[in-house]
């Protein structure tokens, strides 16, 4: 319950954000944040509860992207209904990856390689037909209305994308304590002894991937709401799937908060190095690779991780006492 | 249906970049088959292979074939740097830590690459480039065909090595069973770490045979290494049979792949091939079920 108030109390604190201020650049921060941290929730559902590690995350990003703007720009679909159909398409496209994956046991660096060469495929398919306007593109026209899913301002969107990150919230709170939550974290630990144990493995992941390829699809279609524009390499490309895993990697793994922290720091590193290197292409994702690797071979638990290490040090220097 | 007169030059195009995708697996091959490791940063590595080819060209006047002496110790030295200092010290043991650290390594060689050179295509010339030799009817330009001698020749080479020598008994019996190998006084770290230098010296050797025939720019790499990894699965992970014979096929594959369907989706043909073989064959089409 005291995490359940802690979501509450977090959430309602960022939405008083856009009454404390109006720069433009503060509160395009914070969204910028908040929808890195919703990626990273996604991948956090499969990657860190699960066990199953996805370096192609971009596959359910961009076909939520598409979804939404296809829907808007081809069929002229109300962005309000189209956002639905975009979660369930990235919820399918994850239950068909699934499905195959999990059917024939790929573990590890298989998925790994399997989930990358799906968003590769699905990269080069939006590459080449006009329905998704092949290279090109597709522009979502501008209609600045609440009723057609944009906003005038940037207060509109940060709670957008805020309700989202809730939404994400609450799932990862629902998976730490609900029944099918210990069940996904059995098949993590222990694939086996799970399946011993008369969990079924399949549907349990298969369920995974679908919800983290629905929240995932959320953040394509915010991203498509937000810029109004994308391409094939914006919706398949590699940099989302890494975005995607970084933040749970660095906030820490399978827990609730890791996602938040991870992209949080992320933004924050990148704003400084922005600060001293100045806006040049390549400095930001190297430091990323940077802390990527500082962080598995120092801190695998995550930021997190260190908090929960200090916290059981400290609780045994009570009981030593 | 299509004329033998434009399939059969196909072919002959397709064996000769299948033959420098067969190097390039065969490195990647070596380092899983020795490490268990899936090398991510594999296409990074040959990039940078690629730009040290281009300016020793560029600055020093060398030929990209006189480059190899250079190269491939160049990118031994660099190969085993990297297990012994960094990834053998992140793995802790784990799989998925490994993966992550590549992948990190390869997200920092792009960008590094992209902020160094920026994001220009660059090729460069030499007075061999445009010249074509006549195989049987079909011309086929000279740096391809050198390509397809100089990695079969590489490939035997690093066969004999594996085959026959102490090292490389050292590296197999770390394949198959690395605490035996450890208790037997081998210094399985140090195997390690000659090993992912070994492959990527085949990404040295690689990057000289490609040059002078195509370009580098600092995500040239991306496009390959799931070509290798799609070899590597097909034929088996740690096989090197396997891998040529993969590297040969997936070229064909491309180039009469491509002559059908169109330069982009002609692609598609080696994901498919990927994910089926991923998926219904995981030990490959010549490995045996692990």
């Amino acid at each position: 319950m005291k995490e359940l108030a802690g979501i509450f109390v977090f959430c309602a604190l960022v939405a008083l954000a856009p009454l404390l201020t109006s720069s433009g650049s503060m509160l395009n921060l914070i969204i910028m944040t908040l929808y890195a941290a919703l990626l990273g929730q996604a991948w956090n559902i499969l990657g860190g509860f699960g066990g199953q590690f996805s370096f192609g995350h971009a596959v359910f990003f961009g076909s939520g992207a598409y979804a939404m703007a296809v829907l808007q720009v081809k069929f002229g679909w109300n962005a309000w209904a189209a956002l639905p159909v975009a979660l369930a398409l990235g919820s399918a496209v994850g239950a068909f990856i699934g499905a195959l994956s999990f059917r024939y046991g790929l573990k590890g660096s298989y998925f790994a390689l399997v989930t990358l060469a799906f968003a590769e495929v699905f990269r080069i398919l939006s590459n080449t037909f006009d329905f998704t306007g092949a290279g090109v593109g597709l522009m979502v026209p501008l209609k600045e209305s609440a009723a057609d899913l944009q906003f005038t301002g940037k207060a509109g969107y940060l709670y957008l994308i805020l309700a989202f990150v809730l939404a994400g919230l609450l799932l990862t709170w629902w998976l730490k304590r609900s029944r099918y939550g210990a069940w996904l974290q059995a098949v993590r630990d222990n694939e086996d002894s799970a399946a011993a144990l008369g969990v079924n493995v399949f549907r349990v992941k298969l369920a995974a991937i679908m919800m983290s390829g629905a929240l995932m699809a959320a953040g394509g279609a915010f991203y498509v709401q937000l810029f109004h524009y994308i391409d094939p390499h914006l919706a398949y490309g590699p940099a989302v799937s890494v975005e995607a895993l970084l933040g749970p990697i660095i906030g820490g793994m399978g827990t609730l908060w890791g996602p938040l922290l991870g992209a949080a720091v992320l933004h924050g590193l990148g704003e400084f190095t922005r600060g001293v290197m100045g806006d040049v292409p390549g400095v930001n994702l190297m430091a990323y690779g940077v802390v990527l690797i500082l962080m598995v071979t120092f801190l695998p638990q995550g930021i997190i991780g260190l908090f929960r290490r200090k916290a059981r040090d400290d609780k045994k220097g009570d009981s030593g006492a | 249906m299509l004329e033998l007169s434009i399939l059969y030059p196909s072919i002959l195009n397709g064996l000769t970049t299948g033959a420098v995708y067969a190097l390039i697996a065969l490195g990647l091959t070596l380092i899983y088959g020795v490490l268990h490791i899936i090398n991510f940063a594999h296409g990074a590595a040959l990039m940078v292979a690629l730009y040290g080819v281009y300016f020793l060209h560029q600055r020093a006047g060398i030929d990209p074939y006189l480059a190899l002496p250079i190269m491939v110790p160049a990118m031994f030295a660099f190969g085993y740097a990297l297990q012994r200092f960094v990834i053998g010290r992140a793995s802790h043991g784990k799989d998925e830590n490994i993966l992550l650290v590549t992948l990190g390594i390869s997200i920092i060689l792009e960008n590094l690459a992209l902020y160094a050179f920026k994001s220009d295509t660059r090729n460069i010339d030499t007075p061999y480039t445009l010249s074509t030799v006549d195989i049987g009817g079909a011309l086929i330009s000279v740096p391809k065909v050198a390509a397809f001698g100089g990695a079969l020749a590489t490939a035997a080479i690093l066969l004999l090595v594996i085959g026959r020598t102490d090292l490389g008994r050292a590296i197999r019996a770390c394949a198959k069973e690395r605490q035996g190998a450890r208790l037997v006084g081998i210094d399985v770290e140090h195997v390690f770490a000659m090993s992912f230098g070994i492959g990527l010296a085949c990404l040295g050797a690689a990057a000289c045979f490609l040059l002078p025939a195509y370009y580098v720019n600092p995500t040239v790499g991306s496009g390959f290494v799931l070509i290798a990894f799609t070899i590597v699965v097909l034929g088996g992970m740690g096989s090197f049979a396997g891998a040529l014979a993969g590297g040969l096929l997936i070229g064909v594959v491309e180039s009469v792949g491509g002559l059908w369907l169109g330069e982009s989706l002609g692609q598609i043909g080696i994901f498919v091939i990927f994910i089926a073989v991923l998926l219904f064959r995981p030990q490959g089409l010549f490995g045996a079920r692990a």
